[in-house]
């Protein structure tokens, strides 16, 4: 019974993987005392892939990359060369389950780069990415201590006696050259960096009552003492720092007045029998607007803000379906993803309204539901066009006629990403894309007080 | 015996047959040369009657998204509904110039511009100019907020326009623009403005 509980109590195992693709989570399963994983759903985010299973034997193909494995055996073949896993491999409901510690030999192979496994903690980095970070005291009396980090972060933050912890989830952060760090002063006297399941953890030591607030686009996360102001170390939108049930954070002006599933809408235009634009011969607007969704879901969800990607495949989704359904959940923001050819860069809108009648009572009108809202979709829009500025994206932001803009009761706001220069299939790069989304989502998380407060 | 006579008719008559069929083969080559060697796809305008007159034309440009004010000097007819119709004919036709800054397709043209009420301008554009647009948020904006702009800068007193495609209703122009609503000037006038900075 003892043991039952203490089972039950036990909290998921998780493998945190980072990319410049996309950064996710995947659950672990335990086989022979070993933590396992599936290498389909490791690879699912980074490229095009596809698993068959023959019997016992497994094969995987990962872009032009073929693996084949066998089901109890210790080693695969790679492009015909044997790897060594360290231990079996499972064949289990069509899934390829591998030893998380066969990551790190087996994936250069089929990436073709280099990966780096912190088995024991769950983390997994492809290629050179990585946060690092800075802690320095600003001030000793009262004591204010500020990280600075190399990208925004969003760290879940808790107190408890004698401590402030940050859990980073979502973010490539790395230890800095020493675990601990001392800052010689009564109040915060020192710092340490560890990892576990999945997290890097940050955890600073406090004899008084902290709070966490964040600057710099997420940049800078200032810790101060509870009733001193927590200034910016740097130029930028003071936020407030996550949960700190313990003490008291600088909450949102109000609370949400109603209950939403999802903060972000994000919707992938077009699809199924709307192509959208024909972008080249081989490249339709519906399939380019499926992966910029995809990627700013990562980006916001990275950012602690639950998204929904309204679009997921290749569907007919009508414009007053889009509508009904971002309506119905109370989003705080949506944002259409659109495609083109022409131009460049990154054309942000908000509606421009047709004529129409008032509001009557309750019911909105359908043609310019968006009109209470339409600030905020605005100041939304400015926030996404200024960021796309800072990151030197050629940008243009104006109102335009694209339902359902007008439609929607919320802020909302489209986002229209043409290539740079005249190679439109820079459009499904992964890079580029990531850039464009990392800006609109840091946009959108340095409005969130804003927007969040909104019917 | 075949009488003299005869022989020396049916000759004459032979040698006349051979004139004549030498006479349309040569016509024959002439007209063909003289044939036009490609179509002009551009519709052929109406003449109008009137002075000339200085208008200003809202004309789009793709490279950089703009919109910039460009005068022109068009005959302009003397009712308002047909200055109205002019007008963008005009500027259609500007744009059916390969070398246009805002390309349209071969064919595209407005039907007509009825001013229906006072303050509502319906503008009815051509199949061909709807189906052989350019589909994207911003290159479909253009195109509207062209349109309008220009009708609504030199007919006074419009306030809100609806765009026909054939005469009948359009959910969009080639994919994004809404063509379901009315569209307010004033909103469409601030657009404008907007856009015609880079």
């Amino acid at each position: 019974m003892v043991l039952a509980f203490s089972l039950l109590a036990a909290p998921e195992k998780h493998l945190s993987v980072y990319s410049v693709a996309a950064n996710y989570s995947l659950p672990l399963t335990q086989r022979d005392n070993r933590d396992y994983v599936g290498l389909l759903e490791v690879l699912e985010p980074l490229g095009r892939v596809s698993a068959k299973t023959e019997g016992s034997r497994w094969r995987l193909r990962y872009n032009n990359i073929e693996a084949e494995f066998q089901g109890g055996k210790n080693k695969a073949k790679v492009q015909g060369r044997d790897a060594d896993l360290g231990a079996k491999f499972f064949v289990e409901n069509n899934r390829g389950l591998v030893p998380v510690g066969a990551l790190s030999s087996l994936l250069p192979r089929i990436l073709g780069g280099p990966v780096s496994l912190h088995e024991d903690s769950g983390r997994l980095f492809i290629g050179s990415i990585s946060t690092h970070f800075t802690a320095s005291l600003a001030s000793a009396n009262p004591a204010r201590l500020v990280f600075n980090f190399t990208a925004p972060v969003n760290p879940q933050i808790s107190n408890e006696p004698g401590a402030l912890r940050m859990t980073f989830s979502h973010e490539p952060l790395v230890a800095p050259a020493s675990p601990t760090l001392t800052f010689g002063n009564k109040m915060i006297p020192s710092a340490n960096y560890s990892e576990s399941n999945g997290n890097a953890v940050v955890t600073v030591s406090t004899t008084i009552p902290v709070m966490a607030s964040f600057s710099n686009n997420g940049r800078t996360v200032t810790i101060a003492a509870a009733n001193a102001p927590a200034q910016a170390a740097a130029g930028g939108t003071e936020t407030a720092g996550g949960t700190n049930p313990a003490t008291p954070t600088q909450a949102p002006a109000a609370q949400p007045p109603v209950a939403r599933k999802y903060f972000a809408v994000v919707d992938a235009s077009h699809g199924g029998d709307d192509h959208g634009e024909t972008l080249s011969p081989t490249l339709l607007e519906k399939d380019v607007t499926v992966a910029l969704a995809r990627s700013l879901r990562q980006e916001l969800e990275s950012r602690g803000i639950t998204t929904l990607v309204l679009r997921d495949s290749d569907a007919n989704l009508s414009i007053d379906q889009r509508a009904v359904f971002t309506n119905a959940d109370h989003a705080a923001i949506y944002i259409a993803v659109h495609a083109a050819s022409s131009g460049h860069g990154v054309r942000v809108y908000s509606a421009l309204l047709p004529p129409g009648e008032d509001d009557r009572g309750p019911f909105h009108n359908w043609t310019v539901a968006q009109r209470g809202a339409l600030a905020l979709s605005r100041t939304a829009a400015s926030a996404v066009a200024s960021e796309m500025q800072r990151r030197q994206i050629p940008v243009r932001n104006v109102g335009a006629p694209l339902r359902p803009l007008n439609n929607l009761t919320g802020p909302a706001i489209a986002v229209e990403v043409a290539p740079q220069g005249s190679d439109v299939s820079q459009l499904t790069a992964p890079d580029y894309q990531q850039l464009i989304t990392s800006a609109v989502a840091t946009a959108v998380a340095a409005t969130r007080d804003q927007l969040g407060v909104a019917p | 015996m075949i009488p003299r006579q005869l022989i020396i008719a049916i000759s004459a008559l032979l040698l006349l047959a051979l004139g004549l069929g030498l006479y349309a083969w040569h016509m024959g080559k002439t007209v063909a040369s003289t044939q036009p060697g490609g179509t002009d796809t551009r519709p052929l305008a109406p003449p109008v009657a009137g002075p000339s007159e200085q208008v200003t034309l809202f004309v789009a440009h793709d490279a950089d998204g703009t919109l910039r004010p460009e005068s022109a000097q068009i005959p302009m007819p003397s009712g308002r509904q047909q200055r109205a119709e002019e007008l963008l004919r005009s500027l259609v036709s500007l744009y059916l110039d390969k070398s246009s800054p805002h390309v349209l397709g071969a064919g595209s043209d407005i039907r007509s511009v009825f001013l229906v009420d006072p303050g509502v301008a319906v503008i009815d554009l051509n199949s061909a100019f709807a189906d052989t647009h350019r589909s994207g948020v911003l290159v479909e904006e253009l195109t509207v907020a062209s349109l309008i702009h220009t009708v609504s800068a030199n007919t006074p007193g419009i306030t809100k326009v609806k765009i026909l495609v054939d005469g009948k209703d359009r959910d969009t122009l080639a994919g994004h623009a809404d063509l379901n609503d009315f569209y307010d000037v004033s909103a469409v006038n601030q657009l404008a403005t907007q856009l015609q900075t880079p």
